[in-house]
Parts: structure tokens; C-alpha cells; sequence
């Protein structure tokens, strides 16, 4: 297993640097120029100045290899020197925005909890929606509960997050005004009353997310539910007199669980890439908003470094699930 | 299991009985009643896109400002005057609506039902080209992948390294950065439309083309591979004749969720600003527009919303029902 482990997390190099590469490669073609904007006062040889100080001007090959500097070695050790106080990075050249003129981390950390908020308690109610569902609807199949099952998670499926939301902001905020329509991120919660503020704002985007959620993963779900209701141990267990509850509860949901539980870390990336959509809905400004915002304004070194992020979330959750999946399963065996 | 069957079976058979494959599948998909009912939306919709500019020849793009902001011929249906849910009468007095326009008109009275149908035509022939190109290259890929044992290492790490990109930032940028070179030489709206359509096609095919490597590396060990192999048959006539019939099945299966995923892809870019020009709206483009002004126009954002939303779901239950009907194992029964 540990070699296993060791072995993936060194294919997972190779793959992030390429990927890294591709992103490099594409932004550079950007057309748009972080010097546009500048006053037309400013003299040419000035403006070169700038241009080297964003890291500009220098060949492609050695701004690719100092953006890998940058983002494998001065930003972790940034994050050790805030982690313990000290000051072992001092004076080295963070990854910059071009908009904001700041270190790019510092944003992202900055939007980073509304996106978590959102984001991670829609998939959180997702999974625990999808569940339940799941198990009955594999248990009594083709019943009215199983059909219904189906046609909303065919709408979970179809319907895309950037209408499904555009509806109920009609309905709960334009028709019935029990809701917010725009997501407060200034929002402070103190005392009882301002959770409940918080929890308002929160529902539709969490329930939109939550919906695309609970389609797939109930899905899943109930076919894994449905392979192994029909299999041996299952009527061995009926036989020896085991209570239904324990057979489908236990016997059956712990073996079903297995691809259900590698399904749900797959998708956990995915669903950063999704709030793109739901956070332009709702203008919460987290991540995707941040990765919107900056590709209209041609922040070369923002929109690379969110795109990475997104990346490595992906290449680590494929990781995470290969692992789950032979934790889980005695019988799967990497060696 | 789906290879024909062998010709003298079929020719010991009375002529009446004779049943082709195409036929027992069409047998059982008709017994799917979501799938008929999704491919009679998927076709009215279709047939409307098409041939809807004939019937109703409203231009799409004529500004009309003294008939601005008409409300749909409906409105009166949702008046009353016991809740406040719905419109009191007299503001249904002042609202402006008729059959000259059936679903009003935009805050620059353009006709919403004429936007409506040429959006669709968009929207709709940028999910069928940009599959066909995803499944031409899943296809082409995994038919190499499969069949040809030195590629097989080089073009799955390949695959897989496509799907650990993150898709949707990527083509937004690549929207953004590619979007003026092609519309400067491809004109605005011919140049979005390669563009996009190349880019959801380039960026879809991964799972196809895992799935017909796996298909194609389990049909290289059948026996009747092994005689056509015996025969003399070469490459190319073995992929064309004898693999990639028997891989239909699962390209249809994933053409339709490709068509569904295009749709919907081309939509997010739309709503995300990034995808075709207000002047040449596709569904997704309209329903983002509308949504500035949803409070007071809601009936806007709705339409293009519930035509993608009604497509996809078509097309997805069409998928559901082709899975079965291809599926001999199902179909038997």
C-alpha cells in the first residue's frame, strides 16, 4: 500500500508539471498587456522597468521556471514563515496580481472561506441527501418512491446551476421575498440572530449545488445498492435470521459504500469548477468569482495560479480515491 | 455480443420473422417511454429551430423602441385580484402585450419568441457539431489506443492527463485569449462559432475514448477477430468493418450525453460572458441578459432557461432509453 502511495505521488509530479507547462504555454499567448492601463505619461524606459519588476521581459523558459520557484517553494515557505513567525522568506518575489498589485495567495485566502462555506456545505447536504435516497430507492425499486428518485436526479442532471438558480432567486426572493438574492460576504456571524442571517443567505446557493449533488451521487448509489442486494451473502445473511435492518444497513450499505465513498472524492474537485457558475449567480465572491474577475482583466498570474490550484485539487482527490478504494476494499490489491 | 449475426442462421429463417438488429433496438427503445417522449421534444425543438425562422419571420436583430418591454400574450392568465401572488388588474392594464409579439419584446424591442428561435438554432448546432468532433476524436483515440498495443501507454497517459486539467476555467480562458484572432478572420459570429465548438470538442472526448479502448481491447480476443484475422483482412478494414461496428453501441450511449454536456457547456460560457456576442444570442447568452432585469421581467430569463433545461433532459432520457435498447442482455427480455 505505501508503495503504492509512494509510486502515485511520484507519477503525480510529472503530471502537475505538465499541466503547469500546458497552463504556462496557453496564458502566454494572453493577449493583454498589465502596462495598458498605465498612464501614457509615463516614459517607455520607465515602463520597461515595471514590465521587469512583474516578471515580464525575461525569456519564457526562465519565467516558467521562476513561477515554479515561486509557487512550489517562496509561497509554502511564506505559509511556514505565517504558520510559526518567522522569517526565512524575506525579500524573495511572491507571485503577484497584476490587478491588485498584492500577492496572489493573499486574495486567494481571502475569498477562500466564502467559497469553502458555500461550496463544501452544498456537497456536504448533497451526500447526506443522496444517501438516503439511494438506499431506498435500490431497496424498493421501481417503486413510486425509486421512479420519483429518478426523474429528479434526471433534473438534478439536466437542469444547469445557472438556471436552476435564476429560478428560485424568482421565486423565494422576487415572489415570496423569504430569502436574499445576493450572498452577503460581509456578513459577520456574532450572536443567534446573524446565524440565522447567514443560514438565509446560504440555502439557495447550497441548495442549487446540493441539487447537481445529490443527482449524481444518488445515482451511484442506488446501483451499488442494487449489485449487491441480489448477492450471496446477502440471503446467507436472511438466513441465519439477521433483522432486515441489520442485513441492508449494515451487510449491504457498508459493501455498496466502497465505490460510493471513491465517487465522492472524485467529485469534490469538480465541484470547485462548478461553484464558478452558482458564485456568478449569486455574487458570492469567492474563487470562481475571483477566476472570473481576473480573466476579464487579464491577470495572467492570478488566473494561472487559481487554474493550478484547481489542478493539483484534482490530480490529489484522483490520489485520495485510488487510496480510499483499496483501503476500503480488501480485495483490491496494488502490489 | 453485438457482432451480426452469421448470414446462413439468418437465411434458415421464414422470411416474415426475419428480424435485424436495428430493429429489435428500436423495438425496445420505443418501450421506453421517457426516451420516445424525450426524442418528440428533442425533434419539435429541433424541427422548431430549423424551420421556425420561416413561419415566424420577425427579424431578431430589428430594434423597436416604441414597442418595447411587451409583456407574453399569457400575462392575463395570472391576474386576479384576491392574493398578491398574482398581477392586480390594474397594472394589467397598463402592460402592453398581443399576439404581435406572443412572448413580448426586450428593453430594446427586439421580439423575444424570433431571439428565442435563432438562439436555439445556435445553441442547438453547437451541441450536435461539437459532439461529432468529440466522438470523432474519443473514437479515433480509442481505436488507437485499443488496437495498436505501442500507442496504447503514450495516448491513456495522454487521456489522462486531459481529464486532470480543470476543464471549464481552461476554456474560459481560452475563449478569452483565442476569441479575437478568430473573429477578426473568421468574421464575429462564424469565428465564435469554430471556436467554440473546437474547444468543447477538444476537451470532451477523454471518456469516450476510454471506453471504446476498453470495448475494443475485449473484442481483440473474440474469436471472430482471430478468423478475420486468419482470412488476410488488413488494418484499417479490420478497424473499419470488424471493430468499430461492434463499438457502436457505447459511442451512441456517449454521443448523447455528449450532445447534453455541449449544450450545457456552451451555455455556462455564454452566461459566464465569455461565449458568443449579445448581437447574436444563443440560449445561455439571452438567459444571462435577462437576468439584470429579472424582477421585473422574469418571463425573459425563464424561456432560454427551460429550452436548454427541456433539451438537456430530452436528450438525457434518450440516452437512458438507447443504453437499454443497445443493451442485448436487456433487450432480450
Amino acid at each position: 500500500m505505501i508503495t503504492f502511495i509512494i509510486r502515485r505521488l511520484i507519477l503525480a509530479v510529472p503530471t502537475l508539471l505538465f499541466i503547469s507547462l500546458i497552463l504556462f504555454l496557453l496564458l502566454d499567448l494572453a493577449p493583454g498587456d498589465p502596462m495598458a492601463q498605465m498612464p501614457l505619461t509615463i516614459p517607455d524606459e520607465v515602463k520597461q522597468k515595471m514590465r521587469e519588476a512583474l516578471g515580464l521581459g525575461e525569456p519564457l523558459h526562465i519565467r516558467y521556471f521562476k513561477w515554479l520557484y515561486q509557487f512550489f517553494v517562496v509561497e509554502p515557505g511564506y505559509f511556514l514563515d505565517w504558520l510559526f513567525g518567522t522569517n526565512m522568506m524575506e525579500g524573495t518575489q511572491r507571485v503577484v496580481s497584476w490587478q491588485f498589485r498584492t500577492p496572489v495567495f493573499d486574495t486567494i485566502i481571502e475569498r477562500l472561506p466564502q467559497t469553502l462555506w458555500v461550496v463544501a456545505m452544498a456537497y456536504v447536504v448533497g451526500v447526506l441527501i443522496a444517501i438516503p435516497i439511494g438506499i431506498i430507492s435500490a431497496y424498493k425499486q421501481y417503486s413510486v418512491f425509486d421512479q420519483a428518485g429518478t426523474l429528479v436526479s434526471m433534473i438534478g442532471f439536466s437542469v444547469p446551476p445557472f438556471f436552476s438558480g435564476v429560478v428560485v432567486i424568482v421565486i423565494f426572493s422576487v415572489k415570496l421575498g423569504w430569502l436574499p438574492s445576493i450572498y452577503d460576504t460581509t456578513h459577520v456571524v456574532k450572536d443567534w440572530e446573524s446565524f440565522k442571517v447567514q443560514l438565509m443567505q446560504m440555502i439557495m446557493p447550497v441548495m442549487v449545488l446540493a441539487l447537481q449533488t445529490t443527482a449524481q451521487i444518488s445515482r451511484y448509489m442506488r446501483s451499488a445498492m442494487l449489485d449487491n442486494l441480489n448477492q450471496d451473502y446477502v440471503r446467507t445473511a436472511r438466513a441465519k435470521g439477521l433483522g432486515e435492518w441489520s442485513v441492508v444497513m449494515v451487510h449491504v450499505l457498508r459493501n455498496s459504500m466502497i465505490p460510493v465513498v471513491t465517487v465522492i472524492a472524485l467529485g469534490i474537485p469538480a465541484i470547485f469548477g462548478g461553484a464558478i457558475i452558482t458564485e456568478q449567480v449569486f455574487k458570492v465572491n469567492g474563487i470562481g468569482q475571483l477566476l472570473i474577475t481576473a480573466i476579464q482583466a487579464n491577470d495572467i498570474p492570478m488566473v494561472q495560479t487559481i487554474t493550478f490550484i484547481f489542478a493539483v485539487l484534482i490530480v490529489v482527490f484522483n490520489l485520495i480515491a485510488d487510496v480510499l478504494y483499496g483501503v476500503l476494499d480488501p480485495r483490491i490489491r496494488y502490489d | 455480443m453485438t457482432e451480426q449475426t452469421p448470414d446462413v442462421i439468418g437465411e434458415s429463417q421464414p422470411r416474415g420473422k426475419e428480424r435485424s438488429q436495428w430493429a429489435d433496438v428500436w423495438r425496445q427503445f420505443r418501450s421506453h417511454k421517457g426516451a420516445m417522449m424525450g426524442a418528440f421534444v428533442l425533434l419539435f425543438i429541433t424541427f422548431g429551430v430549423t424551420f421556425g425562422p420561416y413561419i415566424w419571420d420577425i427579424d431578431p436583430t430589428k430594434l423597436d423602441i416604441r414597442n418595447k418591454d411587451w409583456r407574453p400574450i399569457y400575462m392575463p392568465l395570472f391576474s386576479c385580484s384576491w392574493t398578491d401572488w398574482c398581477i392586480p388588474p390594474e397594472s394589467l392594464e397598463r402592460m402592453k402585450y398581443g399576439w404581435a409579439h406572443p412572448l413580448g419584446t426586450d428593453n430594446l424591442g427586439r421580439d423575444v419568441l424570433a431571439t428565442l428561435i435563432h438562439g436555439g438554432r445556435v445553441s442547438i448546432a453547437v451541441g450536435w457539431v461539437a459532439m461529432a468532433l468529440a466522438m470523432i476524436i474519443g473514437t479515433a483515440i480509442g481505436v488507437a489506443s485499443g488496437y495498436v498495443k505501442k500507442l496504447d501507454g503514450l495516448l491513456m497517459r495522454f487521456t489522462d492527463l486531459v481529464l486532470a486539467l480543470p476543464l471549464l476555467p481552461l476554456l474560459l480562458v481560452i475563449m478569452l485569449l483565442f476569441r479575437d484572432t478568430l473573429r477578426a478572420s473568421f468574421g464575429p459570429e462564424l469565428g465564435i462559432f469554430i471556436l467554440i465548438v473546437c474547444v468543447i470538442g477538444a476537451t470532451s472526448w477523454m471518456q469516450t475514448a476510454r471506453i471504446v479502448r476498453a470495448d475494443i481491447l475485449a473484442l481483440k480476443e473474440r474469436e471472430f477477430i482471430l478468423a478475420a484475422r486468419s482470412i488476410g483482412t488488413p488494418p484499417l478494414k479490420m478497424v473499419t468493418r470488424h471493430l468499430l461496428p461492434n463499438v457502436l453501441s457505447p459511442i451512441m450511449v456517449s454521443a448523447t450525453l455528449g450532445l447534453a454536456t455541449a449544450i450545457i457547456t456552451e451555455s455556462a460560457i455564454s452566461f459566464l460572458g465569455l461565449g458568443f456576442p449579445s448581437d447574436f444570442p444563443t440560449w445561455g447568452k439571452l438567459l444571462f441578459d435577462a437576468t439584470d432585469r429579472i424582477q421585473n421581467f422574469p418571463e425573459r430569463a425563464i424561456w432560454p432557461g427551460l429550452m436548454i433545461s427541456l433539451v438537456v433532459l430530452a436528450v438525457n432520457y434518450i440516452g437512458d432509453g438507447l443504453r437499454d435498447a443497445l443493451d442485448p442482455r436487456i433487450r432480450g427480455r
